[in-house]
């Protein structure tokens, strides 16, 4: 992939998320902070299925943007074909190991499965 | 760290004579057979009008005639004599010793430059990614007919690129990079500034082509816009604004 349409998915999963972040935390505040923590409150978020699909969204635009940039980071701060490759695809693979690990979190919670 | 406090006696047609002087601190380093850069020291008289490469030619001509440095046309045009004065990347010629304000001038090599020894540093880097972006205008009718003119240009057409036509190769901008400090693979922004400078003029076909090679892992992205490569510009190029204007093209803000 170009460089330049991985730098545009990375600037938009930033707009994207700082937006549903925004929306995420002022849901909070329609209630007190430590009200918002209780194991009921937060179960009954991720069964709320609009609010369950906002959760995955944020999981899935932090993850691509978060690993992006620490390829980015990682790149810079060392060259080589064999490093540079191990990078991007040690990045790619972290990436959806935790968009997978987060899923089975919201799918299962939603479920019930807790 | 030696120190040489007196000009020696010498009549030579160019020696400074003033009642101000200053300490010169020049690094010595050969790679050769030297672990690390030493300082020598050098109290050196001065006019107002002195530059530290003159400076520099007093040190070569009575103390030490070994000192290296890279110069040629002492007028900032050649853009030979880069190197780091008072912390900051300047020209030696372009820097008058009395506008520094300071009693001690110390002279290093150019950051992220490979030293050849003392101020002299190899420029291989910055003429291969020079090279690399293609520096020259890329059009089909590359040979005129003998009934054609030149490229006509207007005036705002010239505005969009000349600033950057300015550019001297000598360095500094690379010298003040933070990128090119920790990725050796960065194109760097001389060579993005001169990029922009050949896709920003209306004669040249090649931006297409241009905007491949800087779009890579190690091409424009990497900038992080420090504004380093301006600041010290002594043409007055302003390298980061090119950039930013190349991400333009990329993420399709221009065309």
């Amino acid at each position: 992939m170009r460089e330049s349409t991985i730098m545009k998915i990375h600037y938009g999963t930033a707009l994207a998320a700082v937006a549903l972040v925004a929306v995420h935390i002022l849901m909070r505040l329609t209630m007190g902070f430590a009200e918002s923590l209780e194991y009921e409150t937060v179960l009954a978020n991720y069964k709320f299925i609009p609010y369950a699909v906002m959760l995955e969204l944020i999981l899935i635009l932090l993850s691509i943007h978060g690993f992006n940039g620490l390829r980015v980071i990682l790149l810079e701060l060392k060259q080589g074909q064999a490093y540079e490759k191990a990078v991007s695809y040690g990045c790619l693979a972290a990436m959806f190991g935790l968009i997978a690990y987060g899923s089975r979190t919201i799918i299962m919670t939603n479920m019930g499965m807790t | 760290m030696a120190q040489v406090s007196h000009i020696a006696d010498e009549q030579g047609s160019t020696s400074i004579s003033s009642s101000k002087s200053i300490t010169l601190r020049i690094a010595r380093y050969n790679p050769e057979h030297d672990d690390s850069s030493q300082f020598m020291e050098f109290t050196i008289p001065y006019e107002r009008w002195t530059t530290v490469l003159e400076a520099i030619l007093e040190v070569k001509k009575h103390f030490d005639h070994s000192v290296a440095v890279r110069y040629s046309c002492r007028q900032a045009t050649c853009g030979s004599c880069g190197m780091i004065i008072n912390g900051k990347p300047r020209l030696a010629c372009f820097t008058k010793i009395s506008e520094l304000n300071s009693n001690v001038v110390t002279v290093e090599p150019m950051n992220n430059f490979p030293i050849i020894r003392d101020l002299a540093v190899k420029f291989e880097r910055l003429f291969d990614t020079h090279h690399k972006i293609k520096p020259y205008l890329i059009r089909d009718d590359t040979e005129l007919e003998s009934n054609e003119k030149e490229f006509l240009q207007s005036p705002e057409e010239v505005e969009q690129y000349i600033q950057f036509a300015n550019c001297i190769k000598c360095g500094l901008c690379n010298s003040a990079c933070p990128t090119m400090a920790t990725d050796s693979s960065f194109v760097g922004p001389q060579a993005l500034a001169q990029a922009y400078r050949y896709v920003a003029d209306s004669r040249d076909k090649g931006k297409d082509s241009r905007l491949k090679i800087i779009d890579e892992s190690h091409g424009i992205w990497r900038c992080h816009f420090a504004g380093s490569c301006s600041q010290v510009c002594p043409k007055g190029v302003d390298p980061a604004m090119g950039i930013q204007f190349l991400r333009g093209y990329l993420l399709g803000f221009r065309s």
